[in-house]
Parts: structure tokens; sequence; C-alpha cells
């Protein structure tokens, strides 16, 4: 087994520890987010041995670096430490045992059906998922997806504050 | 290296593990964070299936996968910001996390 | 290959980390003594021998590893401990690709003194930066302490803020030298360019031989004066280094977000600011000051000056020998200019710092990047 093989199971269940240990951290929000912490940047070592260096990069300073570090910062402000809830309504916990029977088996079926449906993977042309490839792409194909994002962001921008301010009546 | 199946089945699970979390647990922020894992493993397929058909017919390389990824980081940015945003405004208003208190237009 | 890799890392590690993190914390004090018109720490000595104060760090490690260490009540233990580790892991691996000499041809093997030469060094540097916030963070917030909480808010939105100038301020070094890597940026500072080269653009097509004598070295801060004022800025700010120390006012919060902690973690904090300045100043040399390169002296010409007396090979290692030499004292110019600047200008207040980053750098750092783009434009089409 080759080094990249044994980074990339090695990643693959520290992301999915992690995942887990989000869900599963019932008592502490703060400690659930820093385990997406984990799984992002578990998730930014695969795209890097997938090949796709920009993105690994991007993922780690926008969403590693910045989202979670948002929620993190709305954590610690509205200083929530644990959640104890009131009991839920009848037929919730039914629905909700339901829901993730579903979600399960919708899982089991798709990784079943994996090993026939894909061919191998080929080699790497030159420059693959390099800052310049995809830089070039982006400023030349897909400028108005890139114009269209940065307008998105403009109106999250403002809707945060927005929503976000405190009413001076 | 590594089949990318293995790669597309980690996508599924930790995209199930999302649906999980935002199904069952009841803090707003979790499930926010759970809709995170989700576009997170939608990522990952992305790129995954991106390098499976890595080489274009030409020569070049086909990069569509990683371009639709960047989009996907950027929508992300823009919904945790305003969903933060709700979610503080939800806090000051009723001065509790709980999904269930957030019921008042269901049936 | 692995060997090569272990023994650049282990470089980094002894001279950068294991040297240059406790002569700091000498220069510190008695740069701020001489400053200050005083003597600083001198007495701590071994058998008599007091060493011009330099066995003061010595005596900083022993105090802090006989300390008590405290974990506070309610606080989440297992957070408490991790925090100190998170904020001194990205300082560390920043190093990874700072590059403290150049490339060397020795026969048929390529040297590269650098410990991992990846395409896009400059992103990786930002990566790092960005995951160093979390480590203020945590500590701010596991410590169950009101003014551990403030300094670890002030931190993260200190920290992120300057994140996104520290990126904007680099992109025009980054389109003059067409590379994001470290490497290659060194290399394209090795060389001169003529400082009155502007006048072709303006319509003198001739110009006297004389006036082609005027060089400059074609480092980054006379290329990119002012992203390298908008760069030590950020980098300064990012880094939490006074006058940006918000998170950790002494005289606002106590110590902010690492108030509660004694011992080996307060020391690992500690060393965590002090690697910070040293890859402050080894990622300005590398940007701005010509990384390993000496000023007028390129690479051929000094290994072509030295063949002829004692042949190719040896001629390679002197000059490799001048490099690494070359980039420590640029590194320690650059470790001495942040000490200046952190004991001559007062703490500034939390929304100055705000204000500086989103309405004074943000703008300013994208006119710089006009500016450049439309030079860039008039020479290319001169």
């Amino acid at each position: 087994m080759g080094v990249e093989a044994f980074l990339f199971y090695a990643l693959a269940l520290l992301s999915l520890f992690s995942a887990v240990a989000m869900v599963g951290f019932v008592r502490n929000t703060m400690a659930g987010a820093l385990s997406l912490v984990v799984t992002m940047i578990s998730l930014a070592g695969i795209y890097v041995l997938l090949g796709a260096h920009l993105v690994a990069a991007i993922q780690i300073i926008v969403y590693a670096g910045a989202i979670l570090v948002l929620f993190l910062f709305v954590i610690m402000l509205l200083d929530l430490r644990t959640d104890d809830f009131g009991s839920m309504r009848p037929g919730r916990r039914l629905l909700k045992v339901v829901g993730v029977v579903v979600s399960t088996a919708l899982c089991a079926v798709i990784v079943q059906l994996l090993p026939d449906a894909l061919p191998e993977a080929g080699p790497l042309p030159d420059g693959f998922g390099g800052f310049r490839d995809v830089g070039i792409r982006l400023f030349t194909e897909y400028v108005v997806p890139v114009e269209t994002a940065g307008l998105l962001l403009l109106a999250a921008i403002v809707g945060a504050v927005i929503l976000a301010k405190r009413r001076i009546d | 290296m590594v089949p990318i199946e293995h790669a597309i089945a980690l996508s599924a699970a930790l995209f199930t593990i999302g649906i999980v979390g935002a199904l069952t647990r009841r803090n707003l922020i979790v499930i926010l964070m759970s809709i995170e894992l989700m576009l997170n493993a939608v990522n990952l397929a992305f790129v995954a299936f991106n390098r499976l058909w890595a080489s274009s017919p030409d020569g070049g390389s086909q990069l569509d996968g990683q371009i639709f990824v960047m989009m996907v980081i950027t929508v992300a940015a823009a919904e945790v910001a305003v969903g933060l945003g709700i979610l503080i405004a939800l806090v000051r208003n009723r001065d509790s996390l709980d999904v269930e208190d957030v019921s008042l237009l269901r049936w | 290959m692995l060997l090569a890799v272990v023994l650049k890392t282990l470089f980094i590690v002894l001279v950068a980390i294991g040297a240059l993190a406790p002569v700091i914390t000498w220069i510190e004090r008695k740069q701020s003594a001489v400053m200050q018109d005083r003597i600083g720490a001198n007495r701590a000595d071994i058998a008599g021998i007091t060493a011009l104060g330099l066995l003061h760090p010595l005596a900083d490690v022993i105090k802090l590893l006989s300390k008590e260490d405290v974990v506070p009540t309610g606080a989440n233990r297992f957070m408490h401990l991790m925090a100190p580790m998170i904020a001194v892991v990205p300082a560390i691996i920043a190093f990874a690709v700072i590059p403290y000499g150049g490339v060397y041809q020795f026969g048929a093997t390529t040297v590269s003194l650098v410990p991992a030469d990846i395409d896009w060094g400059l992103l990786y540097l930002f990566a790092t930066g960005s995951l160093a916030a979390y480590g203020g963070v945590i500590a701010g917030w596991s410590s169950n302490n009101n003014w551990s909480l403030l300094g670890g808010v002030r931190n993260t939105a200190q920290m992120i803020s300057y994140e996104v100038t520290m990126g904007l301020s680099v992109v025009g070094i980054f389109m003059v030298f067409g590379t994001l890597k470290l490497t290659d940026m060194a290399i394209a500072q090795d060389t001169t360019f003529r400082v009155f080269g502007f006048l072709q653009l303006i319509g003198f097509d001739e110009m006297p031989a004389t006036l082609d004598w005027v060089r400059l070295p074609y480092w980054g801060i006379f290329l990119q004066p002012l992203g390298f004022i908008f760069f030590l800025t950020c980098i300064m700010a990012e880094n939490k280094r006074p006058p940006f120390d918000m998170p950790e006012g002494e005289s606002e919060l106590i110590a902010g977000y690492f108030l509660e902690y004694s011992g080996m973690r307060f020391g690992l904090f500690y060393m965590a600011e002090f690697i910070e300045v040293v890859v402050i100043a080894g990622l300005l040399t590398a940007l701005f000051l010509g990384g390993w390169s000496v000023p007028y002296l390129s690479q051929e010409m000094i290994i072509a000056a030295i063949e002829p007396v004692l042949g190719v090979g040896l001629a390679t290692v002197l000059c490799m020998g001048l490099h690494v030499t070359t980039f420590l004292l640029k590194v320690l110019v650059m470790i001495w200019f942040q000490m200046l600047i952190r004991w001559s200008l007062p703490r500034f207040r939390y929304d100055q710092v705000m204000d500086l980053c989103w309405k004074i750098i943000l703008p300013l750092s994208l006119a710089n990047i006009f500016a450049t783009a439309l030079v860039m434009l008039a020479i290319g089409a001169a």
C-alpha cells in the first residue's frame, strides 16, 4: 500500500470520525464545531491527494479559516454551552427514527451500487488543479458565475448586517 | 492511487451523517453545521469525479468540478453569514436555541 | 529524497526555533533597554558568568517548566490543554515553505534549500495563518473567565479581518513576479533593474549609457513599496504583535486570552508569539527583501568569481553558505525592525484597529492592485 493510499484512508477515517463526533456531542456545542473543523481540514488533505491543490488551499483559507471561525464567534458571543431542552412532542421521536433509517438505507444503496459504476482513474494532465489553470478558467470561461458570486456575497453581507443589527427604536 | 469509488463512498457517508444531524438534533447551530457538512460531502464528490475525468479529449485538463466547488464554497459562505444572522435575531427574540420553539407556522 | 527533507526540517527546527526564538527574548529585553536608556536584564549567571543577559532565556525556560500547571474549575479540561498546542503548530509549520537558500546544482543533483517546494507556497502561508486563529479562540473560550472570553472574541475578529487585507496586499507582488512559489520569487529577485528605466515609457528612447549604471536590486520593496507597508501592518496585526496586541492587552484585559495559563502552557503561547516573529521576518525577507540573494551580486556572478580559484563544487558550497548567511542577516534586521516598532508605538484601540483594516488598508490595497496592473500593462506595451 503506497503512502498516498495510506494517507487517504487515514484522512477518510479521521473525517468520518469527527463528523460523527460533531453530530454526537450533545452537551458541548463548541466541541462539535471544532470536530467540524477537523473534518474540513482532513477533507482538504483528501483534495490534495485527488489533485485539486487550489481547492484544498481555498477550503482551508475560506471554509476552515473563516466560515467556521464565524460559527465559533457566534457560539462564543451567545455563550452557548450545553443544550438541555424540554421533552419532544409525542410523534417526533418516531419521525426522527424513520428519517435516520431511510437516509442510512439510501446511503447503503449508493455505496453498494458503486463498484460496478465507475471506470479507472487515468493519469493526471500537466498542471492539473494548480492555481494557474483554475485561475485562467475562472476569469475566461467562467467569468459570469464569478461575477454573480460577487453580487451574491454583496447581498449576503447586506442581509447579514440588517438581520443581526439591534433595533434602534 | 485509491479507486475513486472509495472517495464517493466517503462522500455518501458524510452526506448521510449530515442528514442525520439535521434531522435528529434540536440545536439550531448544530443543524446549520450539519448543512455545512452536507455541502462539504458534495464538494468531495465533485472533486473526486473531476479527478476521474481529468483529461479532456483534446489533451488539456477538464476542471469543471473544481470550479463548481469554488462556487459551492462561495454560496456556503454567503449562506452561513445570513443563517447566523437569522440565528442571532432568533436567539435575541426567543432566548432559546431549540428548533422546536420556532414552530409557529407548523401544522 | 526523504533524507533531504528531514535534514532541511532539522535545520529549520534547530536554527529558527531552537536558536532564534530564545535569542529573540534576549533581543527584546536588550533592545527595549537600549531604547529606554536602561541596562536591561543581566543578572542570570552560571557560576558567576553573566553573558550579557544571554542566559535569561534559559532561566525563563527553567522557571516555566517548574511552575504549577493550573486548569481552572469549570473549564473544559481537554480544550484548555489543547489550545496552546493549536496555537504553536501553525507558527512552526509556516516555516516549511520559506526558502533560506537558493537552488544549487551539484553535478547531477539539484539541491533546493526549502523543506517543501510547493507550487502554491504563498497560499499555504495564508492557510496556516487562518488556522492560527483557532489557538486564541479556544484558549479564550475554554478558560471559563469573562476576561479571557473578551480577549478571545477580540482576537478572532482581529485575525479574520486582517487575513483578508494580508491576502490583498500581496497580490501586487504576486502579479509582478507571476508565481506563488517563494523559491521562484527569491530567484527572480536575484537581479537588478535600471532606476531610470521608466523614462523610456515617457518617450525618451535614447538614454545615455551612464544612466544605465544606476540600478537597484529587483527587490519587492522597491517594486511594491505600498505593498510592503500594507503587508507589514497586516501581518503584524494578524500575529497580534504590538502595537496591535489588543487581544492580550495587558492593561485592559489583564492578559486577555492567555490569562488562565501558567507554567509551560503559557510558555507555549509565548513561544508561539516569538516563533511568529521569526516567521514574519522570514516572510518579509522572502517576499520583499530578496530572500537569500546578496544585493548586486547574483548567484552566477558569485560562482563564476570563485570558480577559477576553488573549482565548481566548492564554489557552489561557498555560495550556498553566503546565501544562507545573507538570509539570516536579513531576518535579524527584520526582527530588529519589528522590535523597534513594538517599543515605539502605543497600543491601538480596538475600534481603531478595525477601522484601519476595513476602511483604510482594504481600499488602498485594492488601489495598489489597480495601479500595479496599469503599470505592468504600460511596461508590457512599451
